[in-house]
């Protein structure tokens, strides 16, 4: 074949995903945001997002925050600077590490979920039965859980950037016997709102990503259940590649000087 | 028949990239009727109950649901059409995250109809129709039989008390007996609920049980139509073949895809 016809065809397949994705997503912000609202599955959606990825997260934070101070102590004992340990950890988590950690993890465990809920749903028929039943399946199964996923992130991440400032101060401390108080005064002098917040805005960025991958490859899921398979690996790898790249975008819209 | 059809198909097409579906179908059911599409697998019975209910559009032609056109509506509209329809899913589609109760009163709950314990009175009394007792209200669907799933998405069409029932093959997967048993349910269940009836099935037995009128369905097209009575004198090999189920006859199957 033609290698110039591969190359257009692959490129008008992806703008016509793109384009189908714009409208999915356009499609669930505004029933996101017109009633009626479904405060059971939004409540349950929340815990489910919030409350149960916990331990994930916080885990990742924790050891991600302990090997910061390992290998910063490495690097910057050689130049005198280990004062500069508490700095690193705490910029590096709040700012990238928190909320690309937790994104990632939470993509993989409630992005591959929801792809294969409504997946299934979508193959056993359950979504043409919500249409019968006087419910609109978007508004149903999509918007609570864009909702969920932008509202539940950020105060994930706001504990994922506690537990592993914690985790860095755990290694300085015990391991590489930095005094405590100084760490923690270290740490708190060069901490800025600025560097939270970029993060916390980045999490609910992200959350939305998750949420609406799953949704939408499950929504679209066609085959039985090795459609639901191909649902769940698309939903999770577009998840953290537009994460990445969106993660990317965001820091330099927030710290780039012009 | 007289008076304006319930619901009135004419020259409706459907096709899917080459594969032409539907080439111009004209269907009439009349108010109270109980009409079973037959016709072999893939010739689409599925996708003529879909463009119905408004999940597919289809290419051109116009459906009627009490003389008014649905294709091209809007959503609120669609909405309130649908309001005038249940549906018996082929593999039940029960919602599995609801205990069974929420799943039969679930069109209840989305019009907000009535509130919780009501919906659930209202459920129990919807299984009680389909001959299950109260206690399976609060099991889960995963802990039903294939049967039972059956019956209560029954229970979950008639809940709202709908005008017309679309039923998609309700038979299949069932052993005869239970087969027979959710038969004898639709037929009690439609005229209780005083509904007009659109089956679309290849199981024989179930078609002549449940009928008042047959259409077959083949290539697109309905190639015979005519009362419950009539179809073993049909005159139509195509009916001839597809009813005495035989391997020889104008009917080729694509065994080979």
């Amino acid at each position: 074949m033609n290698p110039v016809q591969a190359i257009g065809r692959v490129f008008l397949k992806f703008l016509a995903t793109t384009g189908r994705l714009l409208t999915f997503m356009m499609l669930g912000v505004s029933h996101a945001v017109r009633p009626p609202f479904y405060p059971r599955i939004i409540v349950r959606q929340m815990i489910d997002i919030g409350y149960y990825s916990l331990p994930v997260v916080g885990l990742t934070a924790l050891f991600a925050g302990m090997v910061l101070a390992l290998q910063s102590y490495t690097g910057f004992s050689r130049f005198s600077a280990e004062g500069a340990i508490a700095n690193v950890v705490v910029l590096s988590i709040t700012r990238e590490l928190g909320p690309v950690l937790a994104g990632l993890m939470v993509a993989g465990r409630i992005g591959a979920s929801l792809a294969a809920e409504i997946g299934t749903m979508r193959v056993t028929e359950q979504i043409d039965a919500l249409t019968t039943l006087s419910t609109n399946p978007m508004k149903y199964l999509v918007a609570p859980r864009l909702i969920a996923g932008l509202l539940m992130f950020p105060p994930l991440v706001l504990v994922a950037d506690i537990v592993g400032v914690f985790g860095g101060y755990l290694v300085a401390v015990y391991k590489l016997g930095f005094n405590p108080a100084n760490y923690i005064q270290n740490t708190w002098d060069f901490l800025t709102a600025a560097d939270v917040n970029s993060g916390l805005v980045k999490a609910a960025v992200f959350g939305f990503i998750v949420t609406l991958m799953g949704c939408y490859h499950g929504y679209n899921s066609r085959g039985g259940a090795q459609g639901v398979g191909i649902a769940t690996t698309n939903a999770v790898v577009s998840a953290c590649i537009l994460i990445l790249c969106f993660d990317y975008m965001l820091t330099e819209m927030f710290f780039t000087k012009h | 028949m007289t008076g304006t059809p319930k619901i009135e198909l004419r020259d409706v097409a459907k096709a899917f990239g080459p594969k032409v579906v539907l080439n111009g179908i004209d269907l009439d059911v009349g108010v109270g009727e109980s009409v079973v599409i037959i016709g072999g697998s893939g010739t689409g019975k599925s996708v003529m109950l879909k463009s119905i209910l408004g999940l597919l559009t289809p290419d051109r032609g116009s459906i009627k649901v009490d003389g008014e056109e649905v294709v091209g509506m809007g959503t609120a509209d669609r909405e309130r059409v649908n309001h005038k329809f249940g549906m018996l899913f082929q593999g039940a589609a029960l919602f599995d995250s609801l205990p069974v109760w929420e799943n039969v009163s679930f069109g209840l709950l989305a019009e907000k109809r009535c509130d919780r314990v009501e919906a659930k009175q209202i459920a129990i009394d919807k299984l009680a129709q389909v001959g299950m007792n109260a206690a399976v209200a609060d099991l889960t669907p995963a802990e039903l039989s294939g049967g039972m799933q059956k019956r209560v998405g029954l229970a979950r069409a008639i809940a709202s008390d709908p005008e017309i029932i679309f039923f998609d093959e309700p038979t299949t997967g069932l052993d005869p007996i239970m087969a027979d048993v959710i038969n004898d349910l639709i037929v009690k269940v439609t005229r209780e609920v005083g509904a007009t009836a659109l089956s679309i099935t290849h199981d024989m037995a179930s078609a002549r049980k449940i009928a008042n009128r047959i259409a077959m369905l083949y290539d697109g097209k309905i190639i015979w139509q005519g009362a419950v009575d009539e179809i073993d004198n049909s005159g139509n090999e195509f009916v001839e073949q597809f009813i005495n189920g035989r391997a020889e006859g104008p009917i080729q199957m694509a065994v080979r895809a």
